[in-house]
């Protein structure tokens, strides 16, 4: 049975999005996603200062037997990508929702109102 | 002990295993190349002869090949590699011939590669073919190639979009993306098989074609494949044949009378050359009448008695840089001789015959998905009664243990726990039986004993391996594997 | 009965009871009538085994067997009688790709060694497990270079092999990328011309070294270059030239890729060879094909597997770096056993001889006043002259005497419409070069 986390929003595509401030957010792929990998052995991750789209990949997760984009929930500018996920993206099996992927400088807000809550997410798994 | 060495292993400074003439003019010196030469020597084994053969013979034991024991690895065609071939290969001029050499001096071999071309057209139903790729991925790449440059030549820019069923090879895809067109994937039904309303739905005037296999990817018939091929033909597109499962076809149906315009053949599955441990194979592609001109370059053509090698302005260029695999080529040739048109029209049958004789005696330890009689492969899902369990993997494992290779797991997708029998026609009955009543035995070791097949293979050279390890660390060379113990982690 | 096809009329009898059908044919219900075929192939009648000997012997004797003199991609180099009595063995011979790993270490462990060697001779990081040849290696590496980039357009060196260049421009003309081709100055690459080209769009560059001509080119400061540019530097070439050549790492290459039908492989009319294809650590992700890895077993015993295999087409499917799904595997076997045997010092000396051999014929075809060298560079075992015969002229007159040589380039390019290309290797003796040296003397 995989987590969900009170208090976070959530993407169709797995992603999780948790909201710092009016204006940051940090993104991540959720628990059930991270269990439909299997072992991560590999995270792919933006430049800071690239710019993400909502909708669009900005990165991939790679295990050994799979492989999977990474799709921002979100648009914006990065502002910091998690470098411990380089060296050890074992982290992202361990605790899904505490390894963020990318820190993101919202450029449209509205779309937080898109996204799933907690409940409904867990919905649809 | 086991043998456990890499061949840097058994090294030392100044061993030789080679023998070269002195030189002959030792006034030139290549010292004379001076900064255009390498600072330090490559590192590379220094061992004798000996050394050399028996650690290669050493390790060639670690493997399993077809004439070791029964290889029943669906999609593949794993059949015998007839020795003939192989001698012919290498005893005749072929192997000591330049492609340059003037055209007087290989009329043989220009001669050799279109006779080879005009039997795979007639097993086919197409006009002519190119021997020149490589492999069956090489082969779509180029056979989709030819159609975007069909579109294109027709000035139908517009069409850019291949149709592909999901349950489709992962290399169609792939194929589509290199050759600059789009997949559109559509669903199948849960038999594996085109669903003509998704079909429908698709069609437009931005297709240029659809890709299929048949006997589709869990070995079963296409049998709406006339209207598939009317369809797509009416919306404009050409119908591309993937030749991965043509084993089952042959004798019984040519590809071009079920309406497919262009197809590649797997020369290493259906016409018997060996696999090498995963090439060289060769992939030649054929295609109907309207589209020989669009065949790459370059192609050889015959005048009367006079072969000879001609680059032809409409093709799609040149994807290879003479003439394919052709030592493969001339074994495949060897083999479709000996045959003859006799013997080629019951590969088919009895290699279907043998899978349906697989599938009605393993059916009541595993899972039956389908109920028709299947093509060349039979696709189970799982053990059936599996009060423990056990996945497929752990089945495949074990049948390693019994001296046997696995079947091909995990594909078809469509299936949580495929698994996928592909006997070919020259299994014996005997070998047959045999595979049957082992499979037999593990499903029934699964009820009683699940932690041997949980663990399983036991006898293997190796057990089961981290491969999580081994993407991690990417230690790809001696190098890298030197400097993970100098860590010491 | 067929020796193939081990069913008695008994067996097959019987398998159709147990199946509950009166016929084979029964089992081909789903296939509609129309489509079955009514007829045999419109093909000979099987032959023994004897018969199909003498027919390709036959075919075999309509070509013939040349002293070669020539090169382009393709080297008459010494074959060691030691690999073929390995390739040929049935493990190696009739195995399937490495996927069950418990039951293929043999093949695992030599792409592994394989990867090995190719690293160290490439002076880069990592090496896959093959590609087709060294055309398709070049043009993977092109996409690589894209890919990497996330540019566009290809410069392309006119000194490359032509058939390179037209494979090249095939895969990305199709594929939707750019390419320009940088000019040549005294038959190598013009540095100047390129840096002139270099702009936001480029992804990378293409050079081959020794080049079609056979001539050695110098890539100082060409890396830096590039690199600020933030473009690609791929070289391309013969692997054998790389024992004693300045490597693609020292030359500060990204990628190298090339053939490695120089290792002792016959000619065999073209195919098959083997591509390679290396690069640094960084892009080991964006390499196409199969990469063998180091790991352990549960008993923690040393093992070899496919690993990296979220890249490849049976995962990623329509976005996968390349929809390659083989290697040259037995042709890796080939490779590693060569460079075993010949080994660090042998691989030397088979450039030396070639090169002392080369240059031996190169002054003594200066010395006849009937061909010019017009480039003046360095080489190793192959070079490109000028003539004042007739190229027929000449080919007629070796081609009497038995030899394939003095090959004229006039086909490839109106620019290289008075070239011929000679190649020595260390297979050639003294006795069978001063044989072409007494033809070519003899003609005017």
């Amino acid at each position: 049975m995989s987590k969900v986390l009170k208090g976070l929003l959530y993407s169709n595509d797995h992603e999780w999005v948790k909201k710092l401030n009016d204006e940051e957010v940090l993104v991540g792929i959720t628990d059930f996603a991270a269990k439909e990998l299997g072992s991560v052995v590999f995270v792919d991750l933006p430049e800071v200062g690239d710019a993400v789209e909502a909708n669009t990949e900005f990165g991939a997760v790679e295990s050994v037997k799979a492989a999977s984009d990474l799709v921002s929930p979100v648009s914006g500018e990065v502002l910091e990508i998690n470098e411990d996920l380089v060296g050890e993206p074992e982290q992202v099996n361990e605790d899904a929702f505490a390894a963020w992927m990318i820190k993101v400088k919202l450029s449209n807000k509205e779309e937080l109102e898109n996204l799933l809550s907690a409940e409904e997410y867990e919905a649809i798994l | 002990m086991k043998y456990d060495k890499l061949i840097f292993e058994l090294s030392s400074p100044g061993r030789v295993g080679y023998s070269l003439p002195k030189p002959q003019y030792p006034k030139y010196s290549i010292s004379d190349l001076q900064n255009h030469l390498r600072t330090t020597d490559a590192v590379l084994p220094e061992v004798s002869e000996l050394d050399c053969v028996r650690h290669y013979t050493n390790i060639s034991h670690k493997n399993h090949g077809v004439e070791t024991g029964f290889y029943p690895l669906g999609s593949c065609t794993m059949k015998y590699n007839p020795k003939i071939n192989e001698e012919i290969a290498k005893t005749f001029s072929f192997p000591r011939l330049h492609p340059y050499q003037p055209v007087s001096t290989i009329q043989g071999a220009l001669r050799m590669y279109h006779e080879l071309q005009d039997s795979l057209a007639k097993i086919s139903g197409l006009s002519e073919f190119t021997l020149n790729s490589y492999a069956g991925a090489h082969g779509e790449l180029v056979g989709l190639m030819i159609m975007k440059q069909y579109h294109h030549f027709n000035k139908d820019f517009m069409r850019n979009k291949v149709i592909i069923p999901d349950s489709a090879h992962g290399t169609n895809p792939a194929s589509t993306t290199v050759s600059g067109m789009e997949v559109i994937e559509i669903e199948s039904n849960d038999q594996g098989m085109v669903d003509l309303d998704a079909l429908k739905a698709v069609l437009s005037d931005e297709i240029a074609g659809m890709m299929l296999t048949n006997p589709n990817t869990l070995g079963i018939f296409e049998k709406d494949i006339q209207e598939i091929t009317r369809l797509v033909h009416e919306a404009g597109g050409l119908m591309y044949y993937d030749g991965a499962n043509l084993n089952a076809m042959l004798g019984k149906v040519r590809p071009g009378d079920m309406g497919f315009d262009i197809m590649h053949i797997n020369l290493h599955k259906t016409f018997s050359t060996p696999h090498g441990g995963g090439g060289p194979g060769s992939g030649p592609v054929g295609v109907k009448d309207f589209l020989v001109k669009f065949l790459p370059n370059p192609t050889i053509k015959k005048l009367d008695d006079y072969y000879y090698i001609s680059n032809e302005a409409d093709a799609i260029g040149q994807i290879s840089g003479f003439f394919g695999n052709y030592l493969v080529e001339l074994r495949a040739y060897s083999y479709i001789l000996n045959l003859g048109k006799e013997n080629l029209m019951n590969v088919g049958p009895y290699s279907v015959l043998n899978a349906n004789y697989i599938r009605e005696k393993l059916r009541k330890n595993y899972e039956l998905p389908i109920q028709d009689f299947c093509m060349h492969e039979v696709v189970f899902d799982g053990l059936k009664h599996n009060p423990n369990e056990i996945r497929t993997l752990d089945v495949a494992k074990r049948l390693l243990d019994y001296g046997m290779h696995a079947p091909t797991i995990y594909f078809p997708l469509l299936f949580h726990q495929s698994i996928m029998i592909e006997p070919t026609e020259t299994e014996s009955l005997q070998t047959i039986d045999h595979f049957i009543e082992t499979m037999n035995q593990i499903a029934e070791e699964a009820k009683t004993d699940p932690d041997t097949l949980r663990n399983a293979p036991l006898t293997t050279p190796i057990s089961r391996t981290d491969e999580v390890f081994a993407a991690k660390q990417m230690i790809f060379t001696y190098k890298d594997y030197l400097e993970y113990i100098e860590r010491g982690e | 009965m067929f020796k193939y096809f081990p069913h008695t009329k008994q067996d097959i009898e019987l398998m159709l009871k147990e199946l509950n059908i009166s016929s084979i044919d029964e089992l081909f219900a789903a296939v509609p009538k129309e489509v079955l075929l009514d007829h045999e192939y419109d093909l000979p009648s099987e032959m023994s085994e004897m018969e199909v000997r003498n027919y390709l012997k036959t075919l075999s004797d309509k070509n013939q067997e040349l002293l070669i003199f020539s090169g382009l991609g393709l080297y008459d180099h010494y074959t060691p009688s030691v690999i073929d009595a390995i390739t040929s063995r049935q493990e190696f011979l009739t195995s399937y790709t490495p996927y069950q790993p418990e039951v293929s270490q043999g093949t695992l462990q030599y792409i592994f060694e394989y990867q090995s060697m190719i690293q160290s001779l490439t002076g880069l990081d990592v090496s896959n497990a093959s590609m087709y040849d060294g055309t398709t290696a070049a043009a993977e590496a092109c996409f690589m270079a894209c890919s990497i980039s996330r540019r566009n357009k290809i410069l392309i060196s006119s000194t490359m092999h032509p058939s390179a260049i037209q494979v090249i421009k095939t895969y990305l003309r199709f594929k939707g990328h750019e390419f320009e081709m940088v000019p040549a100055k005294d038959g190598v690459l013009d540095q100047d011309a390129l840096s002139g080209m270099l702009d936001k769009e480029v992804a990378g560059l293409i050079v081959q070294n020794p080049n079609f001509f056979g001539l050695i080119e110098s890539y100082d400061g060409l890396a830096d270059l590039l690199h600020e540019n933030k473009s690609i530097f791929i070289q391309h070439g013969d692997i054998s030239a790389l024992g004693v050549l300045k490597t693609p790492g020292e030359n500060g290459a990204d990628i190298a890729c090339g053939d490695c039908q120089s290792l002792g492989m016959p000619l065999s009319f073209g195919g098959p060879t083997i591509g390679y294809l290396a690069t640094i650590k960084k892009h080991v992700r964006k390499m196409p094909g199969r990469i063998c890895g180091y790991t352990t077993d549960t008993f923690g015993n040393r093992a070899f597997v496919l690993t990296l295999q979220a890249r490849e087409q049976h995962i990623r499917r329509a976005k996968a770096n390349s929809n390659i799904c083989s290697n040259q595997s037995l042709l890796v076997l080939y490779s590693t056993v060569y460079l075993s045997i010949m080994g660090k010092q042998g691989i030397k000396e088979v450039n030396s001889l070639s090169y002392q051999n080369a240059h031996y014929l190169y002054d003594q075809l200066l010395k006849t006043k009937k061909f010019f060298d017009p480039f003046q560079q360095p080489f190793l075992k192959e070079f490109t002259l000028e003539t004042t015969l007739s190229h027929d002229l000449i080919k007629e007159a070796l081609l009497a005497n038995g030899i394939f040589g003095g090959f004229s380039l006039s086909g490839f390019s109106d620019d290289y419409e008075n070239l011929i290309n000679f190649a020595v290797t260390e297979k050639r003796t003294k006795a069978e070069i001063d044989k072409l040296l007494s033809v070519l003397e003899g003609l005017s």
